[in-house]
């Protein structure tokens, strides 16, 4: 999720500094933004020059004192409150006080990873779409201490950015997962329960509203074990069953039928790729 | 041959032309399609598909498996409130229907230039069972001040690619058509996941006045 955000940072003329604890993400991160660029290219979507430029504006470290020039900072990290809190207050030691901190999070609430910041009111929720470098929507979430300052200020970056900001309040799920989530779910349920098949139930969806992508479609993408993530975490702030894990998922985690990334979830895929690259 | 299209009474799925559609069956639509139902059946046809509304195919033709109406599926074109109707045909069959029959009404319906999805004989079938509660749980987060209407929508549209909003759809369809369908949900299911939301509620409330 970092690599895409990083993309359009660069992309959008920003130079980017692109921190990862562990070089063989860097690298990892860094071979399928060429690709993803390379891409862009044969596409028309993108000049060589662009593309040339936009790789040199990204520098990858796995040194946090690389970032004590950042004038904004974007966290993607794992989806967890303490290893946030850990690495924003480092963060806060090596950026100066007028830096604006950001969090990509999806479920946990901006109010309490601001809290562990040392700067609550220099910080907002950034919820950037998967994949960040083809989505253009950015759920902007401001925490109960986000000075208005800072909400300007990031609002208008996000925009520089070449993103659509949405206001959302900082509540489990913002928007879209609060609504997707249990969507998603009740799909797994019609198919645990033997309504219709996953492939009817896409059809069905596509044909009948005009989405893009069927349910399944889409939580093949996901993977199996984020969605199980995304639903304790929601489940557990929310209390409400229709966010609750079907067994499903549980099982088919098991069964190492993680979605498009293996191959297999409730379609059958022969490639593993970066999504649009 | 094309198969026999009668319609009887007003028809949600059909409320203009039916588009010819080739093989060997019969189409029964309309408010009082199942009355023919039984003549339709012992006609010998490859299949009869009658027309469901929120009900189940199981109240036509009951529970227990026989082999007149082993032939009969049921069918619902999706249709959200006064919007014009979708190009979804839902095919509702029993666990017991003739496969035979089955593959022959959607063959047909194919050939009549719909999308068929295929799904067994439980209340809301496959699109109303996964909009309901998704809609009513719109409608209740825009009441707890989630976001705008119009953010909301923004956000879901470019989120997901969605063609419209939520709230801009169920304005344009008719909230208290989302209300009818959810509420026969509520009752069918006992899941309060369809109990109309406050929003459906008056909307409901005003047009049966
Ligand atoms: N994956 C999605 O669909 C999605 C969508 C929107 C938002 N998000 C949010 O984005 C965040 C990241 O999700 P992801 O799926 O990309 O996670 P991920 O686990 O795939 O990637 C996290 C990266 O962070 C690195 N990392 C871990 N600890 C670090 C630290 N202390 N300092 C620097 N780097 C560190 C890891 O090495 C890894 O490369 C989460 O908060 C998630 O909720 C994810």
């Amino acid at each position: 999720m970092g690599a895409g955000i990083a993309i359009v940072a660069a992309r959008a003329g920003f130079t980017v500094r692109v921190f990862d604890t562990s070089r063989e993400a860097l690298d990892r991160a860094h071979g399928q933004t060429g690709d993803f660029l390379e891409k862009s290219v044969a596409r028309g979507k993108l000049s060589p020059i662009d593309r040339d430029a936009t790789l040199a504006r990204l520098i990858g470290s796995t040194r946090i004192a690389d970032l004590a020039d950042c004038e904004f900072v974007i966290e993607a990290i794992y989806e967890n409150l303490t290893a946030k809190h850990d690495l924003l207050g480092q963060l806060d030691q090596v950026c100066p006080p007028e830096t604006i901190f950001a969090s990509n999070t999806s479920t946990i609430s901006i109010t309490e990873i601001a809290a562990g910041s040392g700067r609550a009111d220099r910080f907002v929720g950034m919820h950037f779409c998967l994949p960040a470098q083809l989505m253009r929507l950015v759920e902007m979430s401001p925490g109960l201490n986000t000075s208005d300052e800072t909400w300007r200020a990031a609002w208008a970056f996000c925009e520089a950015l070449g993103q659509k900001p949405v206001a959302t309040s900082d509540t489990p799920g913002f928007v879209l997962n609060y609504f997707l989530i249990p969507y998603h779910n009740d799909a797994i349920r019609l198919v645990e329960q033997g309504v219709a098949s996953a492939a009817d139930i896409d059809i069905a969806m596509k044909a009948a509203m005009g989405y893009s992508m069927g349910p399944f479609e889409l939580l093949d993408l996901v993977g199996a074990d984020t969605q199980k993530l995304l639903c304790d975490a929601m489940f557990g702030l929310t209390n409400e069953k229709r966010a609750a894990c079907p067994p499903l998922i549980r099982r088919m985690i098991a069964a190492g039928h993680l979605g498009k990334k293996s191959g297999r979830g409730f379609h059958h895929y022969d490639d593993s790729k970066m999504f649009g690259a | 041959m094309p198969v026999n299209v009668i319609i009887t009474g007003r028809s949600r799925s059909f409320p203009k032309d039916v588009p010819p559609m080739p093989g060997s069956g019969t189409v029964l639509a309309g408010t009082a399609a199942a009355d023919v139902i039984s003549g339709a059946a012992k006609a010998g046809l490859d299949f009869v598909a009658v027309e469901l509304n929120n009900e189940c195919l199981g109240h036509h033709i009951g529970l227990d498996a026989d082999p007149i109406t082993a032939r009969i599926v049921g069918f619902a074109r999706f249709r959200l409130g006064t919007a014009d109707p979708s190009n979804l045909i839902e095919l509702v069959s029993m666990d017991w229907t003739d496969e035979d029959a089955v593959a022959a009404a959607k063959a047909a319906f194919e050939g009549g230039g719909f999308v068929v999805a295929c799904c067994a004989d439980r209340p809301g079938r496959i699109v109303n069972r996964l909009i309901r509660p998704y809609f009513n749980a719109v409608l209740r987060r825009l009441d707890d001040g989630l976001a705008s209407a119009a953010d909301m929508d923004k956000t879901l549209m470019l989120g997901l690619g969605y063609p419209e909003g939520p709230n801009a759809l169920l304005a344009r369809t008719g909230l208290a058509d989302h209300h009818e369908v959810s509420a026969v949900l509520e009752g069918a299911l006992g899941d309060n996941d369809f109990t109309p939301a406050r929003r459906a509620q008056i909307a409901w409330q005003r047009a049966s006045k």
